[in-house]
């Protein structure tokens, strides 16, 4: 598994994301163990982005759950195509068929809407099942969602119970917005997503702008970290990072000494809301770009 | 499905049953478990099997791996690497120091009288231990020594007035029981539609389902009770002299309750009106605790709530009422700004919420009236007025607040 770790990071490397060891071990541990894998951090710090980049990187398919409040078994797993089974129905009144075969005509897979959770359990080569934001859904859903990432088969009871044909690698992520269920945890590995410190958001930097000066990504890395030390309602994240960078690099700019006032306009790749614009006046950005650059 | 693989460490030792290292990764789930840490024997058995994968000499490798299985949230990820070195590498705090220190977690686990080692025994347990236990139980904390001082040892913690909690182990078994009553709460406040025959609103899902099977006739109707959006919670929490005894662990209350609600506010006030929020989501209770220590320094003079409430009116209100907003009053009613100000300030505020509840300590005491002025004043717009000067008066709201 140890050399899989390092695959697992060079892997990623290659799409743009840069893993820490620990994270490769991570996902290395959910491959070998068959075990779903819980991300947690703030948001922004690249855990969905792992899913994808995974996918990417290893050409397994992606298939994403978003959770969201009210979030049920009919849009998560499956439901049946009710319109077409009654239309199929009128159809078959006339048919001369008996009562039997009309049902399983009814009941067949044909008018069985299949749902993230039921697809990823269906297909001949393991995808990458990432269940996004799981604290936006109940604990109700969590119930469904445990006894599938247990035993990786659904009972459709006027079908049958498929079981897995591959089992999927699991991805979690959570926001932390409210407390997961201990059943959920004890059921996941885990792993705390933290945002990178400064030498890998320099590294991420480059990745996605191989042209850039070392120089420039390294003050704007320095000056969006400092910016996550203010206390602010939304803290940017690498996605903010990188687009911040992106602007920059459009506008032409090689130093953030340069031009403060051109600088403080496009903040607004940082800055979210409203009360953050605010906070952050000019003179304190000139008081971090004073210290960064 | 993959079956567990059985995981080959060669063979034991002359003299013992198991190969080493898992007897000691078995100690050092049992050390984790002692320190809040789920971990049960999956999670040992997972880790076993991450350690097969990789070299177990190399200590980083195991450090990663058994982080990974053994943690379940981030207050587990932070403490790991402490216990793992002080386990491992034989460095920081003493072993011995780490497994009794440990068991005076908020988990407390007892043992069991019988002289067995700890089998963690689950809280429900706990709590019944304690109610048929009487003398006892509450006096023998898991570090062997009986405390007496401030609430009687054989009264149920739960009935105990939270003013006369002084040591800290008691209030760390009330908190505990908090978090139980916090979840139920929670629960309540958040349910799904229910079936319900006689319901206004037509299931059209079940319906069509069900039609099926009677030729694509919708014969049975199926109804539903109209789904309740889910409440938005907000809580105020007086904070000054008189509320002194009962605001520390309120807010230790609130703090659980906000770990259950994905949106739910909270601001304190004594003087002038504060969010704190952003403070409350603080996983940390130490650390949050001493966050808010900071915001109340200072904060002297009488307690002011109908100003309190016009600072949230003006400029809190129309960011964090929804149309479901539940408000929640933690305060004894003592007030030293105009009653009539109060009542405005009241009115305002029903107008946007839901409902009112407000817990008044002083209704545990037996033959209080609200007469004080201000209590007097905000009564009318009041819909839930109840006791909270211990958990059971909590425990009580429970069903209260499923009703509105």
């Amino acid at each position: 598994m140890m050399q899989r770790q390092e695959q697992i990071q060079q892997q990623l490397d290659a799409v743009g994301y840069v893993a820490a060891p620990q994270l490769a071990m991570a996902i290395a541990m959910m491959d070998q163990l068959q075990r779903p894998l819980l991300l947690e951090g703030d948001a922004g710090v690249g855990k969905t982005q792992v899913a994808k980049s995974l996918s990417e990187a290893t050409g397994r398919r992606l298939i994403r759950l978003q959770c969201y409040e009210g979030l049920d078994s009919s849009n998560a797993i499956y439901e049946w195509n009710y319109q077409r089974q009654i239309l199929a129905i009128k159809l078959l009144e006339s048919a001369d068929m008996d009562m039997a075969d009309k049902e399983s005509h009814i009941f067949d897979d044909e008018f069985l809407l299949k749902r993230p959770l039921l697809e990823a359990i269906m297909l001949d080569e393991p995808p990458i099942l990432l269940i996004d934001e799981i604290d936006r859904a109940d604990e109700e859903f969590e119930a469904f969602l445990l006894e599938i990432l247990s035993d990786f088969q659904i009972t459709i009871p006027e079908l049958r119970t498929i079981k897995a044909k591959s089992i999927p690698s699991v991805i979690l992520t959570s926001n932390g917005t409210r407390e997961l269920s201990d059943a959920l945890r004890r059921r996941c590995l885990y792993h705390h997503l933290d945002y990178p410190g400064e030498s890998t958001e320099i590294r991420i930097v480059l990745a996605h702008y191989p042209d850039i000066e070392i120089a420039l990504a390294s003050q704007i890395v320095r000056f969006v970290q400092a910016v996550r030390r203010e206390d602010l309602q939304k803290n940017p994240g690498v996605a903010e990072t990188l687009d911040w960078a992106g602007a920059l690099i459009g506008l032409d700019i090689k130093d953030i000494n340069h031009d403060l006032e051109l600088l403080h306009q496009t903040l607004m790749c940082l800055l979210k809301t409203r009360a953050d614009h605010e906070a952050m006046a000019p003179e304190i950005i000139e008081r971090i770009v004073g210290k960064v650059a | 499905m993959a079956n567990p693989t059985v995981v080959d460490f060669g063979q034991p030792a002359r003299g013992e049953t198991e190969p080493r290292i898992v007897t000691r990764v078995s100690r050092f789930a049992r050390v984790l478990r002692d320190n809040g840490f789920l971990v049960g024997l999956q999670e040992t058995s997972d880790a076993l099997q991450g350690l097969a994968g990789i070299d177990i000499l190399d200590k980083r490798e195991m450090r990663c791996v058994l982080r990974c299985a053994l943690s379940s949230n981030k207050r587990d990820w932070v403490k790991f690497d402490k216990l793992f070195d002080a386990y491992w590498l034989g460095r920081g705090a003493r072993r011995s120091r780490i497994a009794s220190s440990g068991a005076m977690q908020t988990r407390t686990r007892e043992r069991d009288s019988g002289g067995q080692t700890s089998r963690p025994s689950s809280p429900i347990e706990d709590y019944l231990k304690r109610i048929k236990g009487g003398g006892n139980d509450g006096a023998e904390t898991a570090s062997g020594e009986g405390r007496h001082a401030g609430a009687s040892a054989a009264e149920n913690i739960a009935d105990v007035d939270i003013a006369r909690i002084v040591e800290p182990e008691r209030m760390d078994e009330l908190v505990d029981l908090a978090e139980r009553l916090a979840a139920r709460i929670r629960f309540r406040l958040s349910r799904r539609r229910r079936l319900d025959r006689r319901g206004r609103q037509i299931d059209i899902r079940r319906t069509l389902h069900s039609s099926v099977s009677t030729g694509g006739t919708p014969i049975r109707l199926f109804r539903r009770r109209r789904r309740k959006k889910p409440f938005k919670l907000v809580i105020f929490l007086d904070v000054s002299g008189s509320m002194d005894q009962y605001s520390r662990f309120f807010m230790r209350f609130i703090h659980l309750l906000l770990g259950a609600f994905r949106s739910a506010d909270a601001f304190i006030f004594h003087t002038r009106l504060v969010e704190v929020s952003t403070v409350l989501k603080e996983r940390n209770p130490e650390k949050m605790m001493e966050r808010l220590a900071l915001i109340v320094q200072g904060w002297s003079g009488g307690t002011r709530i109908g100003e309190s409430l016009a600072i949230f009116n003006r400029d809190h209100a129309r960011r964090v009422m929804t149309s479901r907003t539940l408000v929640m009053i933690v305060s004894d009613g003592f007030d030293t700004g105009a009653p009539e100000k109060l009542a405005g300030e009241m009115a305002r505020l029903q107008r946007r919420a839901k409902r009112i509840i407000w817990l008044n300590p002083l209704l545990g005491s037996q033959g209080y009236e609200p007469r004080s002025a201000g209590m007097a004043a905000a009564l009318p717009y009041i819909d839930l007025f109840a006791p909270a000067h211990n958990l059971s008066s909590l425990a009580a709201l429970e069903p209260e607040l499923a009703r509105i």
